[in-house]
């Protein structure tokens, strides 16, 4: 199954300098601390040679990047809110949000909090603006616990040229009963390095959704983000995380969530956009109690690559994770999910679960599924597996010997495969503009 | 006008093979009538059944289906259907994450549309209140709109929910195969009423089974008998009795004992 290339070169880096992570930091007015950790992220940058042959890399080509344009740093453009497309705006639910965070080219145009999340204790805001006010929380849980620079080459990247972000934290037994909403918009092509830390202690709970979006364009863009979610003993975070990128984007990404004793995380994860999306999705279970539920779903068109590669890491006896992915491609689209499920020695009483189920809807698409185990305990319940199908004939005829036409049939069937995993994304509103853009990818 | 599906001499094998499952079907059914067709275990009634709605596993080699001197062979399933064509699964096929309720919207929509282009289908209210309706009468319960199609149904479920199905879209011709397969004797009665209930006037039947049983609650006025891919007996209820007196082996024997064509 594993195809190794014969590849005529290594890929390019791009060239970014350490004088730019010095002027980003004199910019902003950075504190030693920070200023320190980003010269330390850029030396382990430099020490890191480009990732192509490693395990985790060797299928994943994207010598196709033109660092000349994907690098360019986004300069200010006037682009306002009024760039960003409506549909993102859009409210995730009925009732108010708890806040509404919208970002253009990494810069803030619009931020909004219901009363309620001020009187509640609960921070959200950007992260430029947390390394100001909130120093402390800021210090004691970026890139140091859930991501770290040394995670790979595009995470020290990151860490040595993060430009903004969002920092949501919520402080112990508080419940942000609204939900948080981000969009973070590029209107124009270059390098988005954005971040989101998010911040749940002891018994408290959120509920967030951040969507990533950008304008179409003939010119590459690189997006080199990290996610961090960190849910204490007993908190409930619900976050899921939409992306939808211009044709010419590369995504390089790092995606971790903690997990404490008797915490929860109810993490979905949709993937539409982007040329080349590589993310690497983790959960670490490190308390005993500690449940964690991650959703993927994919959709991959035309030339995109979807390279998916999810670890579940069960740090702590009694803790249980449950991964979910399903994918499509059509045209000469090509997805691969790497899964791991990894244990330190003498977990026991774990349960791990790993799926990817996989729908293939043209000859030229090819998607691939490697799961993983390495389980060091004994007394497990882990398991995992990959289904790969098409569209059958035989539930077509069955819908249209109703009277339903073939190509509503297919839609149907198509939308009914991912119908549990939109199910699992907690917005009404987010799941029907969700199966739009399905029946658009469809349709398209 | 009474609506009419003539069957003429209809050839059939499965796709891409040569040896023939039906050799010659000849079958009239007018709307309001309810035909039986009995036979053994591979006779071809259901290859009959298939072949009626268009499933492309099937081939044709010969013959005809007219619906009201319209040609079937040259519709696609889903124009068969909104021609007044129906067809309960002996198998209905699981189809996860699409609801019943959702996919029986979209099959009266589909019959909207195709009649007006600018037609908005049917109003949600309306279509709840019928499906309500409907399935109190079938005896099924109001939660299985929100379940999916078929998915982790029993074999009654799935039954029932094929005669719902059809009262819902109120064909004018319905092919029923071997509907009261596997079923007990409550969830018979209940497909059997629904059956009767629609069959009159508007709606004609044909009824498959490989067993007289299911003639005790539905009466045909016609008794047909399947047999190597041939009808080789026809006539009134009183050939359902006597084929489950003497069972199918008199047919067989007498089948044995004329000449072949």
């Amino acid at each position: 199954m594993a195809v190794v290339r014969r590849r005529a070169s290594f890929p390019q880096a791009p060239s970014f300098s350490f004088a730019q992570v010095e002027a980003l930091s004199q910019a902003h007015e950075e504190p030693a601390w920070l200023r320190e950790r980003r010269r330390a992220a850029w030396e382990l940058y430099q020490a890191t040679p480009m990732p192509y042959m490693e395990e985790e890399w060797r299928r994943t080509d994207y010598r196709h990047i033109r660092w000349d344009e994907a690098q360019r740093r986004l300069q200010p453009n006037g682009a306002t809110l009024d760039a960003v497309p409506a549909k993102n705006l859009e409210p995730l639910t009925g009732a108010v949000e708890g806040g509404l965070l919208v970002f253009v080219d990494g810069k803030v145009v619009h931020k909004q909090l219901a009363p309620a999340l001020k009187d509640s204790g609960a921070i959200f805001t950007d992260l430029r603006s947390a390394v100001r006010e909130h120093e402390a929380l800021v210090k004691a849980h970026l890139l140091t616990q859930a991501v770290k620079p040394a995670d790979g080459k595009f995470a020290a990247l990151h860490a040595a040229l993060w430009d903004n972000g969002v920092f949501v934290y919520v402080p112990r037994h508080t419940t942000v009963e609204l939900p948080l909403h981000v969009v973070s918009f590029q209107s124009q092509p270059g390098a988005a390095l954005s971040h989101v830390l998010v911040v749940l202690e002891e018994n408290a709970q959120a509920t967030m959704q951040v969507e990533y979006a950008s304008a179409a364009a003939s010119q590459q863009s690189a997006f080199i983000g990290a996610t961090e979610l960190i849910v204490g003993a007993a908190a409930n975070l619900r976050y899921v995380s939409l992306q939808d990128w211009n044709r010419e984007t590369f995504e390089f990404s790092h995606q971790r969530g903690i997990v404490g004793r008797d915490a929860q995380l109810d993490w979905v994860n949709g993937v539409m956009g982007s040329r080349l999306t590589k993310a690497f999705i983790e959960v670490d279970a490190v308390g005993s109690g500690a449940y964690a539920r991650v959703s993927g779903f994919f959709f991959a068109d035309k030339d995109q690559f979807f390279d998916l590669d999810t670890q579940q890491n069960h740090n702590a006896p009694l803790t249980n994770t449950d991964l979910l992915f399903k994918g499509a491609a059509r045209d000469r689209a090509r997805t691969l999910w790497q899964g791991m499920i990894k244990s330190l020695p003498q977990m026991q009483k774990i349960d791990g679960y790993q799926v990817c189920r996989n729908l293939m809807l043209s000859d030229d698409a090819r998607m691939d599924s490697v799961p993983g185990l390495e389980i060091e305990a004994d007394d497990v319940a882990c398991s995992h597996a990959a289904t790969f199908g098409t569209l059958e004939e035989e539930p077509i005829y069955y819908l249209m010997s109703r009277g339903i036409t073939r190509p509503q049939a297919e839609l149907m069937i198509i939308e009914g495969f991912f119908d549990e995993l939109l199910n699992r994304v907690p917005f009404e509103q987010v799941r029907q503009r969700l199966m739009h853009e399905i029946e658009a990818k469809i349709i398209g | 006008m009474t609506t009419t599906l003539e069957i003429r001499n209809l050839q059939a094998s499965v796709e891409g093979e040569e040896e023939l499952i039906l050799r010659g079907v000849d079958v009239t059914i007018q709307q309001g009538e309810i035909h039986a067709l009995m036979g053994p275990n591979g006779s071809g009634k259901s290859t009959l059944a298939n072949v009626l709605m268009g499933n492309p596993a099937y081939e044709i080699k010969g013959g005809q289906i007219l619906l009201d001197g319209e040609d079937l062979l040259e519709m696609e399933p889903d124009e068969r259907s909104r021609a007044g064509l129906f067809l309960a699964f002996q198998y209905p096929v699981a189809i996860p994450g699409v609801t019943l309720g959702n996919f029986l919207r979209h099959a009266i929509n589909a019959r909207m549309k195709a009649e007006d282009p600018e037609s908005k289908g049917i109003a949600i209210p309306k279509f709840a209140r019928m499906m309500r309706q409907k399935m109190t009468q079938l005896h099924i319960d109001h939660a299985f709109a929100g379940r999916y199609l078929n998915e982790g149904f029993s074999g009654g479920e799935k039954k029932r929910a094929e005669v719902l199905q059809m009262a819902v879209l109120e064909p004018r011709i319905a092919v029923l195969d071997e509907t009261d397969s596997g079923l007990d004797i409550d969830a018979l009665r209940i497909v059997a009423d629904g059956v009767n209930e629609l069959a009159g006037p508007n709606m004609g039947a044909l009824v498959i089974t490989h067993y007289q049983r299911m003639l005790n609650y539905i009466k045909p006025d016609y008794v047909h008998v399947l047999f190597d891919g041939r009808i080789v007996r026809s006539g009134g209820p009183e050939l359902a009795h006597e084929l489950e007196e003497k069972g199918y082996e008199w047919i067989r024997e007498m089948h044995a004992a004329l000449p072949t064509a």
